[in-house]
């Protein structure tokens, strides 16, 4: 938002607004990206009208358990996100890096082209949000920026949703977020359904969200919508109180590196991995080169170089003289949970973790962080009041 | 470069790992010319030689003849690789390891005193020393031509032991467990397929093996809370990897608690 004008803000049909936004994005050279439901999951993939996005569906969320259901509500965004998050798209699972080829006596590099159209991320999470700064700040970082990441990064058009039906496994509200996005994007959507109507107010963040919205020629909001949005986003703030003190967990969690109760969780953990891959922060990598073989066999003519997301519950993720450091599933479980939660804002300076909730839905085994963090919380506290805490 | 002299051996096996390099059809033509195919029965050439610089073995080892036979492969070879679950872990066949062998020859042959078995069908390791271990029933293309590739390129081959999960999860596929209830092994799965079975939304069979830091107990207990059946995973677990020591513990602790709750 800029300078005195009053805020851009609009009522979009649920059906009708919801297709023009998608279509105009895609005409001012966006790469439209959005919510679609496939394999009973909703992921985000490319959409070409408003239809391509779910309607009527809701996801039942518990550890280890994820279910969606369909209702004849012709909500639009009353989903929560799944496994998928924007990191795809940001930092891709595998992207080719370079590729080498072999020319007489020497060789030639070549890189990917970047993306040709930038993205428009549309229905982004205030969780999602938060999650994509934390990677800017990891992959951005001046020192040693990732020249992949910002040519995926540059321009992204935000179209971000207030949650309004947050899922038992979320916890933004603990680590610093909430169900409504604050800033940082471009247009947010804030979909009401009471008594003056089903419908989505669009609200301007920036000067070419602005610019979207005066485009769409939609009807200007009244008083009633923008109560509709407090009520809808203080509903949901309410629905999920605070589970844990997220700001103080560096702190609680600073000399829980000796806890016995590393063993309890591991006894549990599948050391999968999957809490990591699902994490929308976890920016972990590692390369391969992968080499082509020639239909002459005459020699390895070409390489390509391969980024690919990895693990620390890998164990060649911590090898070290060709061992693993963290050799334990205990000791990996303390790298994640230890690094997510508090060393990362030494580290970084912010939290790692933004209480989206996909690594406990996503764990197959139901290993709830919230828990787990608690429970270390609780440890801290009794063997500190016992008078055995460490200096 | 110099063309390895290559044999590809096979021991108690369903030839199906050997199918998988005949398989690489848009890659054989550049297979045959960058290796020297000397020994490979399925696919013609059968020239004994003292020496080759690559061994493939498929198959696990089931006789005293085999036995004598692998330990004959050893010497005559350079790097030995393995390809395959009969020859990493014993196969399907490893079955008999737990059972009686003699009532199976008595059922299957008209004349079993013919049959000159062991008792035990074991992997290619426990009788000489591997140097690489392909897993899978049967191995994955890509993996096998990624080892090749790398080795002729002078590379050491990236093959990683974390579970399926991490390829599932980089394909971007829905949690056929998580999302669906659906029997999946791949968690305590030793990855390599690229998530080939969830790809199509079915669950992981285990035919790769147990991954680095298998939790079967664990699995167990998520089988339980996701409402499916002891008698699945212990079946699930003991097919084609049935003698890999951490999925077979891992089945009998699963029938033990299974007996101890009856």
């Amino acid at each position: 938002m800029t300078g005195s004008h009053a805020p851009v803000a609009v009522r979009l049909d649920p059906r009708v607004g919801l297709d023009a936004l998608v279509r105009l994005l895609a005409a001012d050279g966006y790469r439209v990206l959005g919510p679609v439901v496939r394999n009973g999951v909703v992921e985000y993939d490319d959409v070409m009208s408003g239809d391509d996005l779910p309607t009527g569906v809701t996801v039942e969320q518990a550890p280890g358990r994820w279910r969606l259901h369909h209702d004849d509500s012709g909500l639009r965004f009353a989903w929560t996100p799944g496994a998928e998050s924007w990191k795809r798209y940001v930092f891709p699972a595998r992207q080719e890096v370079l590729r080498i080829r072999r020319t007489d006596g020497s060789f030639a590099v070549t890189r990917p082209a970047p993306p040709e159209r930038p993205f428009a991320f549309l229905a982004v999470r205030d969780c999602e949000l938060r999650a994509l700064a934390v990677l800017d700040r990891v992959e951005l970082d001046p020192s040693h920026p990732d020249p992949r990441y910002a040519q995926r990064r540059a321009g992204t058009f935000i179209v971000a949703v207030t949650c309004g039906t947050p899922a038992a496994t979320c916890w933004c509200t603990s680590m610093g977020g909430g169900p409504q996005p604050g800033t940082g994007y471009d247009v947010r959507i804030t979909e009401a359904a009471d008594h003056h109507g089903h419908r989505l107010v669009a609200e301007a963040g920036s000067e070419r969200g602005a610019q979207v919205l005066i485009r769409l020629a939609a009807t200007a909001v009244d008083e009633h919508d923008l109560a509709a949005v407090r009520s809808v986003a203080e509903a949901a703030t309410q629905s999920m109180g605070v589970r844990l003190d997220g700001a103080a967990l560096p702190t609680l969690l600073a000399d829980a590196d000796d806890s016995p109760h590393w063993q309890v969780v591991a006894e549990r953990c599948l050391s999968c991995g999957n809490c990591t891959m699902v994490c929308p922060t976890c920016f972990c990598s590692t390369f391969s080169d992968h080499t082509a073989l020639t239909s002459d066999g005459s020699a390895v003519v070409e390489t390509v170089r391969e980024q690919s997301w990895a693990s620390c519950f890998q164990l060649d993720h911590s090898a070290l003289g060709g061992r693993a450091v963290r050799a334990t599933t205990a000791d990996r479980y303390r790298q994640w949970l230890t690094h997510k939660l508090a060393t990362w804002q030494e580290q970084f300076g912010t939290t790692g973790c933004v209480g989206c909730g996909r690594c406990t839905v996503w764990c197959p085994a139901g290993i709830d962080i919230v828990q787990e963090a608690a429970a270390l919380v609780a440890e801290r506290a009794r063997l500190n009041s016992a008078g055995d805490f460490r200096t | 470069m110099t063309r390895p002299t290559v044999a590809v051996w096979k021991f108690a096996s369903c030839d199906g790992c050997q199918l998988t390099i005949i398989d690489c059809e848009d890659e054989l033509l550049a297979i045959a010319a960058a290796l020297d195919l000397r020994m490979f029965l399925e696919a013609g050439p059968s020239e004994l030689l003292d020496h080759y610089d690559l061994s493939l073995v498929e198959g696990s080892i089931t006789t005293e003849h085999d036995a004598e036979r692998i330990r004959d492969v050893r010497e005559r070879s350079g790097l030995l690789i393995t390809i395959g679950a009969c020859a990493t872990a014993g196969g399907v066949q490893a079955l008999r390891n737990t059972a009686d062998v003699g009532a199976f020859t008595a059922a299957v042959y008209a004349r079993p005193e013919w049959i000159h078995t062991l008792a035990t069908s074991t992997p290619i390791a426990d009788h000489v020393k591997v140097d690489l271990e392909l897993r899978g029933c049967p191995v994955s293309k890509e993996q096998l031509l990624a080892t090749i590739t790398a080795l002729l390129a002078g590379r050491r081959p990236s093959v990683t032991s974390h579970s399926v999960c991490v390829e599932c999860k980089q394909a971007g596929n829905a949690c056929v467990l998580v999302a669906h209830g659906a029997a999946c092994l791949g968690p305590v799965t030793h990855a390599g397929c690229q998530a080939l079975c969830p790809s199509l939304q079915r669950g992981c069979f285990g035919c790769f093996g147990p991954s680095e830091a298998a939790n079967v107990d664990a699995l167990h207990a998520t089988w339980r809370a996701t409402g499916l059946d002891d008698g699945e995973l212990v079946r699930t677990l003991l097919t084609f990897n049935a003698a890999a020591p951490v999925f077979a513990d891992g089945a009998q602790r699963v029938q033990f608690r299974a007996k101890e709750d009856v």
